[in-house]
């Protein structure tokens, strides 16, 4: 790819904190006006990657860049473009909503004029126009959100690194940081995500890279991995005897996982599946399309989650 | 390994302003609670041993002892006002409040961001300091310009406190470790150096010791300012305060790289 319509590139990163290796010989790409996702379950070094990306953490070895700028040695000059919303809000509390702005426009060495200027756009953006004046701390969690969104587009970066955006807000606050993310989209703005929601990677991201143990174990479209790795539908069946029900379905299915007491047959033709199960007692059964869900825990196990 | 230290040092001579405009217009929202607060503990002392004392020792060095101590007391609020700041409120803003971790996502620097809160911390000292020679100089104990001399000396303090607070929130795991800086550190440098007896009173070791101290160069700058005598080796104690508030500064900005960025 020609750099200058790389963003993100990391080559080979590695990064231990003591004996335990949190990122390993990781290599992905993201192009301009690309929105990448890094999916992952908890403690998968999604978070630590995101902080390299800033110079927030130096790796061990690899290489990273960002921006054309070689980070983490010149990770000031390439934040200058980048915006960040960090995984845990770290807003003024005590400040009013503009007074956030206002500060935060000057650690970029913005004078108050300018700030001004663009102020209303990005409270307009993040739709709290009417709660300029208001302290944060008596803001809702998605308005928050929202608002550490709009201060991380204070310096009109051309990148947004955002750790878990979503994480802890109810659905409705989740799908409107989901539409103001595609306005970004549209505009040309290159977005980095970490997420452990598959709706939220299948929504948003053009490309995602699925992480393990600090590995990369998957890369590609989202549609392009649920075609390479599941391809057909799934049908879910809640009740009875999972093991015994598996014997049953198994002629018609290409594969069959058991979580607890849910079993997940992918059968490229479910009615056949239907067939066999009709006439039991006390089933349950859920057939739908295969979705990133099923990649993750087809790659990482049915089990794995705490 | 120099560079990844060298990336970490204040960017350039103005960055740390937006840092202490932050702190500015946190404080502004609760500036009179905050003076009132800085200014109790140190005009109580001023007045109770003051007064009370000054009754039984009479004169010293010269002058009354209210007018003595109060040059001292000027050192100490300049000394425990920048420490408070950095060790308790500075604190809060590198871990819990996390206002730290949001600057550096920024384009400043670790280094700019201590910087920022070292001159903050030093305003504050100015501001205590001040505060107390204007009751001092009210009260006829001190002349209205020495006050002015002496604020040079109060900001620096400020700055050697702040950075000494610095080194001492880089390394501590929580609050509870302050105490031991509080009990260990500052409160016999109160008695070693010259701020409630001379320190002609300390045995001969002692004074050779109490003189390396930084609140004893404070208060040799400070005490001649308001009684409006010529200070002795004025050069070589702001020097050695320089020294204090400059070594502090750079161990503290590399010792916070180790904690924050890993």
């Amino acid at each position: 790819m020609n750099m200058s319509t790389v963003a993100i590139d990391l080559a080979d990163v590695k990064k231990s904190f003591g004996d335990k290796v949190i990122v390993n010989e990781l290599s992905f790409s993201v192009a301009r006006g690309e929105c990448f996702g890094l999916l992952g379950p908890n403690g998968a070094g999604k978070s630590t990657i995101a902080r390299m990306l800033l110079g927030m953490i130096s790796p061990d070895a690899g290489k990273i860049t960002v921006l054309n700028e070689p980070v983490p040695s010149r990770a000031r000059v390439a934040r200058m473009r980048i915006g960040v919303v960090p995984q845990f809000d770290n807003l003024e509390l005590e400040f009013t909503v503009r007074e956030n702005l206002l500060v935060f426009g000057r650690y970029f060495g913005m004078s108050a004029r300018k700030i001004e200027a663009v102020a209303p756009s990005l409270l307009e953006f993040a739709r709290l126009e009417s709660k300029a004046d208001v302290r944060v701390s008596e803001l809702s969690g998605g308005m928050k959100r929202r608002l550490t969104l709009a201060r991380a587009l204070i310096n009109d970066p051309h990148l947004l690194v955002m750790d878990e955006p979503t994480t802890g807000l109810d659905p409705h606050a989740r799908h409107l940081i989901w539409e103001r993310l595609r306005v970004l989209l549209a505009r040309g703005k290159t977005i980095l995500l970490t997420t452990h929601f598959m709706e939220e990677a299948e929504r948003l991201c053009d490309r995602l890279c699925v992480l393990e143990g600090g590995c990369k174990i998957a890369e590609g479209k989202p549609d392009g991995l649920i075609d390479e790795h599941i391809g057909c539908n799934v049908v879910e069946i809640y009740g009875g005897d999972p093991h015994q029900l598996c014997e049953l379905i198994r002629p018609h299915a290409r594969h069959i996982e058991v979580s607890g007491e849910t079993l997940f047959c992918y059968a490229p033709y479910p009615e056949q599946v239907r067939v066999k199960l009709r006439g039991r007692a006390g089933l349950r059964i859920l057939q739908r399309p295969p979705n990133l869900e099923d990649v993750f825990l087809r790659l990482t196990g049915r089990e794995m989650e705490k | 390994m120099g560079e990844s230290y060298a990336a970490v040092m204040p960017a350039n001579a103005y960055n740390w302003i937006a840092v202490w405009r932050r702190n500015f217009l946190a404080w502004k929202k609760v500036a009179l609670a905050s003076i009132l607060g800085n200014l109790a503990d140190p005009i109580t002392n001023l007045f109770g041993l003051g007064f009370g004392l000054g009754l039984i020792v009479g004169r010293v060095e010269g002058t009354s002892y209210i007018a003595f101590l109060a040059a001292g007391m000027v050192a100490t609020s300049a000394m425990t006002s920048a420490t408070f700041e950095t060790m308790y409120a500075a604190f809060a803003r590198m871990d819990a409040k996390r206002t730290w971790e949001a600057i550096l996502s920024t384009q400043l620097t670790l280094g700019d961001i201590v910087l920022g809160e070292l001159v903050w911390a030093a305003s504050k000292s100015v501001l205590a300091g001040t505060a107390i020679g204007i009751v001092a100089a009210t009260l006829g104990y001190a002349s209205w310009p020495s006050i002015l001399y002496a604020m040079p000396t109060i900001a620096l303090t400020g700055l050697v406190f702040a950075s000494l607070a610095m080194v001492v929130i880089s390394l501590a795991p929580s609050y509870d470790y302050f105490v031991f800086y509080q009990t260990l550190v500052l409160t016999p440098m109160v008695f070693l150096c010259g701020v409630v007896f001379p320190t002609s009173q300390l045995p001969g070791s002692f004074q050779h010791f109490a003189g390396l101290l930084p609140l004893a160069h404070s208060v040799d700058l400070i005490r001649p300012a308001m009684l409006e005598r010529g200070a002795d080796s004025a050069a070589l104690h702001a020097g050695a305060l320089c020294v204090y508030a400059v070594l502090p500064f750079f161990a503290s900005t590399a010792l916070f790289r180790r904690r924050l960025l890993r």
